[in-house]
Formats: C-alpha cells, sequence, structure tokens
C-alpha cells in the first residue's frame, strides 16, 4: 500500500458476506462454478448462489464428510467446486476426506470455512474454529488464505478459483473493518506492507489485522515506529517480506484469531528461525477454548485487541535492545 | 483389449486375473489377496463387457468411470488394468516396492489412468456421487461404478453418501457391495452385523439388486437393469467368498491382508491352471 495511506477502518461486510456475493458473481460467468453447503448456506451466504443457480448448488445436509468428498467428485468432472460450511465443521468432521481424497491426489477444490475464530460470539466454543489455519496448513499442496476484508475475500474467491489446485479459505462471521479500497490490486504471493516503520513489525491476519493498525497508532503516539504487514496467504508464506521486516525492524508481533501455538505464529517463526533470527512476541487464542459472549467482548477478554498487540510489541522492543 | 460379452471368454479373463493377484501378493509378501480374489467377476464383467472405455485415451471425456473404493484390494483392478492395456503386465510383480507404479493402495500420482486415489475407506461412494452429479449437469450419459466392501460399509460416511444419493436421484451411479462377509478382524457378522443390509439400502432409497457375485451371467443381468433403473442409484449387493478361486483361501480370514508364501503361491496357481 502507499505509503501515505490513511485507514479509517470503517465497518464493512463480513467476509462470509463476501464470499456469498462473490462466489454467485463468478456464478454468473462460469457455468463450472458449483457450490456445495451442508445445512448453512443462510449462515455461509452461499445461499445466494443457491437462489440464483440452484441446479449447480448441492445441499449436502448435516453431512460434511460426504459434502468434502463429493465435492472432490464434482471437481474430478472439471467443475470449480466451492464446498462451505462452518469452518469448526468442515474442517474437523471433514479433515479426513480432505487429507486422502483432496490434498493426496491433488484435487481442483476450494473449501471456504466461514464463523472462524472467536468473534463468532453467542453460539460458543463448540461452533468457534481456533484450529482450521493449522488443520489447512497440515494439507501438503493446500494454498491458505486468511482475508482480513470484503474486498480482500472478493478478490481471494476470484483467485482461488482459478488457481490450479486445492484452497482453503477462512471467513469470518462478524462485520470486518476495510482496510483496501475496492479496486485494489492484490498479489496473493505477497504479504501486504499497509504501514511503513522501523522498530517492530506487527504481523496481522483476518481481523487482527485491523488491529495491528490501531496498535501501531497507539505506538506511534508513544515514538514507537511500528510496521505493520497484513498476511493474507499463510500458506504458501511470504518470508522474503517477513524477513526483511525482522531484519529491518529487529522485532517482531504476530496476532491472529486462531491457537496461538499452531497457526500464522508458528509459521512465522519457523521461516525466520531459519533466515533472520529477531525477538517475537505471540497474539491469539492461549491454549483454551473461549465461551459465550458479544464478539467485541470476547475479543477483549481474551486479549485479541490492539491494546494487547502493542504490548507485545514493547516486550519485544525491549527485549530486542535488552 | 477386445471387449468381449461372451461367458466362456469373461471366465478365462477372470481366471487370469485371479493368477496375477496370487503372483503379485505372493511376490509383494504382503497385501490383499482375499477381497481382491472375492472381486474378480465383478471388475472382469465390468472392464472387458459393461464399461466404455479405451486404455489408449485414459481420459477420454464420455469414459464410464470406476472407483475402487475399498482400495485394498488394488491387486485385482491393477490385473485387470494390465490386462486391459492401461499399465505394463510384466511388472505386476513389483506391487508395494519402492519406485513401482503399483502402490499398496491406488494412487494416481504413479497411475494417472486410475479414477481415484483410495485406501481410506467410506470416502469412495461420496467421490462417485460427486462424479455422478458433475455428469449428470454436463448432460453426459456416462456412468459411474464404485465396489464398497462391506467392512467398508460400517462407515457413517457411506451412509452420508447413500442418503444423498437417493435424495438427489443420482441415478447414474452403481454402487456394488462385495459381500464376502469377511473383514480383517473375523467375520462381518462378529465384528458389526450389517443386516438386514439391503432393506438398508431399500430404505435409503437405492434401487437394490441382490446376486451371486461369481456368476457371470448374473453380474452381467445385475449390471443391464442398473442401467435401466432410473429415478435412483442402483447398488448391487454381490455375494462373494473371499479368496475365491483358491481353495485353501477361500472363506478364510487369514488372507485379508496375509499374502500366500512362495508353496502357496505355486499350490493356488495348480488350481488357477
Amino acid at each position: 500500500m502507499p505509503a501515505n495511506t490513511k485507514y479509517e477502518l470503517k465497518m464493512g461486510a463480513a467476509t462470509r458476506e463476501a464470499f456469498g456475493k462473490a462466489v454467485a458473481e463468478l456464478g454468473k460467468e462460469d457455468p463450472r462454478i458449483v457450490v456445495c453447503d451442508a445445512d448453512l448456506s443462510k449462515s455461509t451466504m452461499t445461499t445466494y448462489f443457491a437462489k440464483e443457480f440452484p441446479e449447480r448448488f448441492f445441499e449436502c445436509g448435516i453431512a460434511e464428510a460426504n459434502m468434502v468428498a463429493l465435492g472432490a467428485g464434482l471437481a474430478m468432472t472439471g467443475k470449480i467446486p466451492f464446498v462451505s460450511s462452518f469452518s469448526a465443521f468442515v474442517m474437523t468432521k471433514g479433515f479426513e476426506q480432505l487429507r486422502t481424497t483432496v490434498a493426496y491426489p491433488q484435487v481442483n477444490l476450494k473449501v471456504v470455512g466461514t464463523h472462524s475464530g472467536i468473534s463468532i460470539g453467542e453460539d460458543g466454543p463448540s461452533q468457534m474454529s481456533i484450529e482450521d489455519l493449522s488443520l489447512a496448513c497440515n494439507l501438503p499442496g493446500f494454498t491458505v488464505l486468511c482475508p482480513a476484508d470484503e474486498a480482500t475475500m472478493k478478490a481471494a474467491i476470484r483467485w482461488a478459483a482459478y488457481l490450479d489446485g486445492p484452497v482453503f479459505l477462512r471467513a469470518g462471521r462478524v462485520k470486518a473493518p476495510v482496510i483496501y479500497p475496492a479496486d485494489y490490486e492484490f498479489d496473493f504471493s505477497k504479504a501486504v506492507q499497509l504501514i511503513e516503520g522501523t522498530d517492530v513489525t506487527l504481523v496481522g491476519t483476518g481481523l487482527l489485522t485491523a488491529e495491528c493498525i490501531k496498535a501501531s497508532e497507539e505506538l506511534a503516539a508513544e515514538g514507537i515506529s511500528a510496521r505493520v504487514i497484513d498476511v493474507i496467504c499463510i500458506k504458501p508464506l511470504d518470508v522474503e517480506t517477513l524477513a526483511k521486516a525482522a531484519k529491518e525492524t529487529g522485532a517482531m508481533v504476530v496476532a491472529e484469531e486462531h491457537l496461538v501455538d499452531t497457526g500464522l505464529g508458528s509459521r512465522v517463526a519457523q521461516a525466520l528461525a531459519s533466515t533472520t533470527p529477531a525477538p517475537m512476541e505471540f497474539i491469539g487464542v492461549e491454549n483454551c477454548y473461549a465461551e459465550s459472549g458479544t464478539p467485541d467482548g470476547l475479543l477483549d477478554k481474551y486479549n485479541l485487541r490492539a491494546p494487547a498487540v502493542a504490548a507485545a510489541a514493547r516486550r519485544a522492543i525491549a527485549r530486542k535492545n535488552g | 483389449m477386445q471387449k468381449t460379452s461372451n461367458v466362456q471368454e469373461l471366465a478365462g479373463i477372470a481366471k487370469q486375473i485371479r493368477r496375477h493377484i496370487v503372483e503379485m501378493t505372493g511376490a509383494a509378501k504382503s497385501g490383499h489377496p482375499g477381497g481382491s480374489l472375492s472381486a474378480v467377476e465383478i471388475v472382469t464383467v465390468l472392464y472387458w463387457d459393461v464399461m466404455k472405455h479405451e486404455p489408449a485415451n485414459p481420459k477420454m471425456a464420455d469414459r464410464d468411470r470406476f472407483i475402487l473404493s475399498k482400495g485394498h484390494a488394488a491387486p485385482v483392478l491393477y490385473a485387470a488394468m494390465a490386462e486391459c492395456g492401461y499399465t505394463p503386465v510384466e511388472t505386476l510383480t513389483t506391487l508395494r516396492q519402492l519406485g513401482s507404479i503399483y502402490q499398496g493402495h491406488p494412487d494416481v500420482r504413479f497411475i494417472p489412468s486410475l479414477e481415484a486415489s483410495t485406501g481410506s475407506l467410506g470416502q469412495g461412494l461420496s467421490l462417485a456421487l460427486g462424479i455422478g452429479c458433475g455428469m449428470k449437469l454436463d448432460g453426459a450419459t456416462s456412468r459411474v461404478y464404485v465396489m464398497l466392501g462391506d467392512g467398508e460399509i460400517q462407515e457413517g460416511q457411506i451412509w452420508e453418501a447413500a442418503m444423498f444419493g437417493a435424495f438427489h436421484k443420482v441415478d447414474n451411479v452403481c454402487a456394488i457391495v462385495d459381500y464376502n462377509k469377511l473383514q480383517l478382524d473375523g467375520f462381518v457378522k462378529d465384528i458389526m452385523e450389517l443386516e438386514p443390509l439391503a432393506d438398508k439400502w431399500r430404505a435409503f432409497g437405492w434401487h437394490v439388486i441382490e446376486l451371486d457375485g461369481h456368476s457371470i451371467e448374473a453380474v452381467q443381468k445385475a449390471f443391464a437393469e442398473a442401467a435401466a433403473a432410473k429415478g435412483k442409484p442402483t447398488v448391487l449387493i454381490a455375494n462373494t467368498v473371499k479368496g475365491k478361486g483358491v481353495s485353501f483361501m477361500e472363506n478364510n480370514p487369514k488372507y485379508h491382508g496375509v499374502p500366500p508364501t512362495k508353496e502357496e503361491v505355486e499350490l493356488a496357481l495348480k488350481e488357477l491352471a
């Protein structure tokens, strides 16, 4: 992004909404696009596609394992299938199918897990996916995307559709702050530097990218120059951009709405440990299941907010200077 | 390959496939001979009589497709594909060796003319239904055949798929249950009884045909009936004998996952002469 970009972070559509509209739009252009859902189309927003193209929409009922392998079969006839459900269900109940029937033979299936993270709110932990990025990254050959806002998701769906190979896309339930202009030209092979900075780098993904932007403003008021990077593509990871940031700022924070042990943070740490080690701090869900509550209340309580990111940045800087 | 509906010719091919299965698993010193031998007539009739396919053009758009969901019976599929001309016959006995295209379970990375990589039980029916749905969208008249093990249908996903297939009227899919009554730990009835099996499939909305899976005529007749059944998918419940064709392997749970010894191979080949 241009260095002088100001982020107002106005509320935009939820990334699940952006997915639903994007896949319906794509369906108009390309008859190969088909969609499968497991009785959650009104929540995953595949309902837009279902209404427009009932013959290309496959309602699978509450049976995610069948849905994943069925989608693989559709792909094997040259279709471009998007299978969707809550991430907590499709990635766990469908995981073995994703492993053996999709990843192993490299079937061209696109999986969209919605309602990821703890920000789904009131429904509670049984519906919250806090391990999906890790599971998806454990599927060799999968491309794993975690878009932060509406524009990103819209572009990511189109890009994923024509990428030859399996893709997992992570979507959220709640409205997401707008980071990118609607006409932004994404290069999904690159992590995006949103804000220039020299003292520390804040690496975010999904909803936490906006929190990193807010944290950088908080740190700026203290005279700390924080770089902000949005990682859209979790796998393959843009190690070059991250290593450059580690080298130039010497301290890193990774923030995600995911189990802190096994998500983006661990991938970044592994990549930097073998290239440009730097003091690192991690923001994420800490070895627990959350609870019911408002999305905002949960993000506050589980320390997935800008103040927690800023505090982590100060710790990382202290270690760099210590 | 020369396609044929002649029962004697098909019986001759079936015998040759049995010989390959014995030789392959014997040479590999591992593998699953019993459940391969039980499926021989069904696979033979599909590849030589029923299915539209061309070994010289394996990705032919309007081909019929076969998925071996019970992937551990790979030897029967490899033997049939080799005899059809998809893959070399002379290397069949490299089964399960490092670098062999004849992997322990079917693997499309090694044999691209295979329709699917299988081995984790329970998934092939869903795959077949997905292919069937895709073919219907294209207005294709091709058919999809998927072979399930009897033990395999203890998997819950099979019944998710069974519901889907009937509900969405995927009548271009024909499943075959190789009902040889044995699984790894023993007799199916002692591990997890499936009966009343035909009633179960009927209750799930499928057209059910029960048959003797070793009678070539019965298998031919069943596939013809399946192709004529419209509005619902068909399942063939093929009553078979595990280890069929080799006297000391028949109905013996040992030969689910244990190959014949060198002496047993010789004995078996004499019986299959």
